[in-house]
């Protein structure tokens, strides 16, 4: 099993959300977060006096999906998020060991 | 015999006045970070609370009392406790009750000390600023309140000698309010020092609709202010109200011009920082200048505060909210102004330098203000250092970086906890009260 992570611009989160839906994704976990990348931050300026607010805010995507989806996840995100402007984001995968289903304990691919 | 149209618009400028209060609570509230808004507005709060009291006891008879020597000063004892106001003295055809005239400059006294607090944000512990409010409206305020708004009568009465002797024009008190309080606050700055981290960290606003809505409601409030000032509702408080529209509207545009120009973008904190610069410089001219001068009064007042407030960057003083670039440079300018652009048609009734008369006035307002910025500037510095060494004015370094909200107030500003971590709502016993106010949570 994988865990597809996306680091995307917010408001491209409809995007990818509806991107994901159309290639039969059943969930997805999504949070509000802040960083930099190449993109920096940006200045603000109050009664002349500039600031620089060093993170941007982002949105984190976690997708937890089987071996074979996760390369079509990837693409369906990078696709549905793409702008070509410097801040477009990352996707990476990680290889998980274990999943769980809360409600019924059910384990694997099952819990999926 | 009360004249009750003259009686009405008082009381209902004094209530116009008192609202400021609360907007600038507001205004300077949104301007800190979250973790200080409480204690922002609660020293806007606690002037409210405790300058009524003063004023009612003595204060009253210190600024409007009959003069004890060389106009410095009223006599405490003539009206203590409003004695003897009570009674319905009016005698002449269209008099004012005593106590309406009363009420209208207790406000003006209690937005007064509020104004300084703007300076030392985020690290002024409560009781000190207390303390500092009542010494610094006994020592400073109620006397200049004196020398600036109390006229001789005819029935025998002696004031101040800055509205008698000097002849220096100040309608509703750009010398007495806010020169002083610009001058008390650059004062207090120094004696406090600068917060933690600035110039290096980012103190941005925590909440910029606030500070509009503050803005507003003293431009409001601001009509009672100078329009209220012709203690009655005639034709100078119609030239007031209107000088004070269009010279707020001139100096918003004229900070905002320079934001576009010299930052590339016109931001809401400019606009609301221009609001109040041209109520402030229009404050003291506002009966002495025709439309076409208060634009001129109010454009002036936006560009020069505009660029005023970089000025405690390259000083090195923590003004945190700019009292000085705001009123102290704004009430300057609208002082000063007066000398050149006042004009015998308006209701003042004095020609100024660029309308015929010369330099007679302008000399006037240059002692006026240059007086009350010198004595209120120096009494502050005294006041201030005299309570930092024996109370300490200033909260710990550690409180600071916590957040003085809840170090000193034992409060926060917002819960944004939608989460057990908001806490439970069982009563804290004696025993567990006593514990948490010797941890470093609760320190007043």
């Amino acid at each position: 099993m994988k865990l597809v992570t996306a680091i995307v611009k917010p408001f491209k989160l409809d995007d990818v959300k509806n991107a994901l839906e159309l290639i039969g994704i059943a969930g997805l976990t999504v949070s509000e977060v802040q960083g930099f990348g190449r993109q920096r931050g940006h200045t603000e300026v109050y009664r002349g006096a500039e600031y620089q607010v060093d993170f941007v805010p982002k949105v984190r995507i976690e997708v937890v999906v089987g071996e074979i989806e996760a390369a079509r996840v990837v693409d369906a995100i990078v696709e549905a998020a793409s702008t070509g402007q410097i801040g477009d984001g990352k996707v990476w995968v990680t290889t998980i060991d274990e999943i769980v289903r809360v409600r019924t304990g059910e384990r694997g691919a099952d819990a999926l | 015999m009360v004249n009750t149209g003259d009686t009405a618009w008082i009381l209902t400028s004094a209530a116009l006045v008192l609202l400021m209060t609360p907007g600038l609570a507001l205004f300077y509230g949104g301007m800190v970070r979250a973790k200080s808004v409480l204690n922002m507005m609660m020293m806007s709060f606690g002037a409210l609370a405790l300058i009524s009291v003063l004023w009612v006891l003595y204060g009253y008879s210190v600024a409007f009392g009959n003069d004890v020597g060389l106009g410095l000063l009223g006599d405490p004892t003539e009206f203590f406790g409003l004695k003897g106001l009570m009674e319905d003295v009016t005698t002449e055809e269209g008099g004012l009750p005593a106590l309406a005239f009363v009420g209208f400059q207790a406000v003006f006294a209690i937005i007064t000390v509020a104004l300084i607090s703007g300076a030392i944000a985020d690290r002024a512990k409560f009781g000190a600023w207390m303390v500092f409010a009542g010494i610094w409206a006994t020592v400073v305020y109620f006397p200049i309140a004196h020398w600036v708004f109390d006229f001789d009568t005819d029935a025998g009465h002696v004031g101040g000698w800055i509205a008698n002797d000097l002849l220096a024009l100040d309608f509703a008190g750009g010398t007495a309010v806010h020169i002083n309080a610009g001058a008390a606050g650059l004062a207090l700055a120094l004696v406090l020092g600068k917060r933690r981290g600035f110039g290096r960290e980012a103190m941005r606003p925590h909440n910029l609709p606030l500070v509009m809505i503050g803005a507003g409601l003293l431009w409001f409030g601001w009509f009672g202010f100078n329009a209220g000032s012709a203690l009655a509702a005639n034709n100078t408080a119609a030239v007031a109200w209107i000088n004070t529209l269009v010279a707020t509207g001139a100096a918003t545009l004229g900070w905002l011009v320079v934001e576009k120009l010299r930052d590339g973008h016109s931001t809401s904190l400019g606009a609301a920082s221009g609001v109040v610069a041209g109520l402030v410089a229009i404050t003291p001219s506002c009966a002495a200048v025709s439309p076409i001068g208060a634009i001129v009064i109010g454009a002036v007042a936006g560009v020069l505060c505009a660029m005023a407030v970089g000025l405690k960057y390259k000083l090195g003083y923590d003004d945190s909210l700019d009292v000085v670039g705001v009123h102290l440079v704004g009430g300057l300018v609208g002082t000063i102004l007066i000398g050149f652009l006042a004009t015998a048609d308006a209701p003042a009734g004095v020609d100024g330098l660029f309308y015929g008369g010369g330099v007679d006035q302008l000399w006037r307002q240059v002692v006026g203000a240059l007086a009350v910025l010198v004595v209120s500037f120096v009494a502050t510095y005294l006041i201030g250092t005299a309570i930092q060494r024996t109370m300490g004015f200033r909260i710990e370094e550690q409180d600071e970086v916590t957040g003085i909200d809840t170090v000193v107030h034992a409060e926060s500003g917002y819960d944004y906890a939608s989460l057990g971590s908001s806490g439970s709502t069982a009563p804290l016993s004696g025993q567990a009260r006593a514990e948490a106010r010797n941890t470093e949570g609760i320190r007043a």
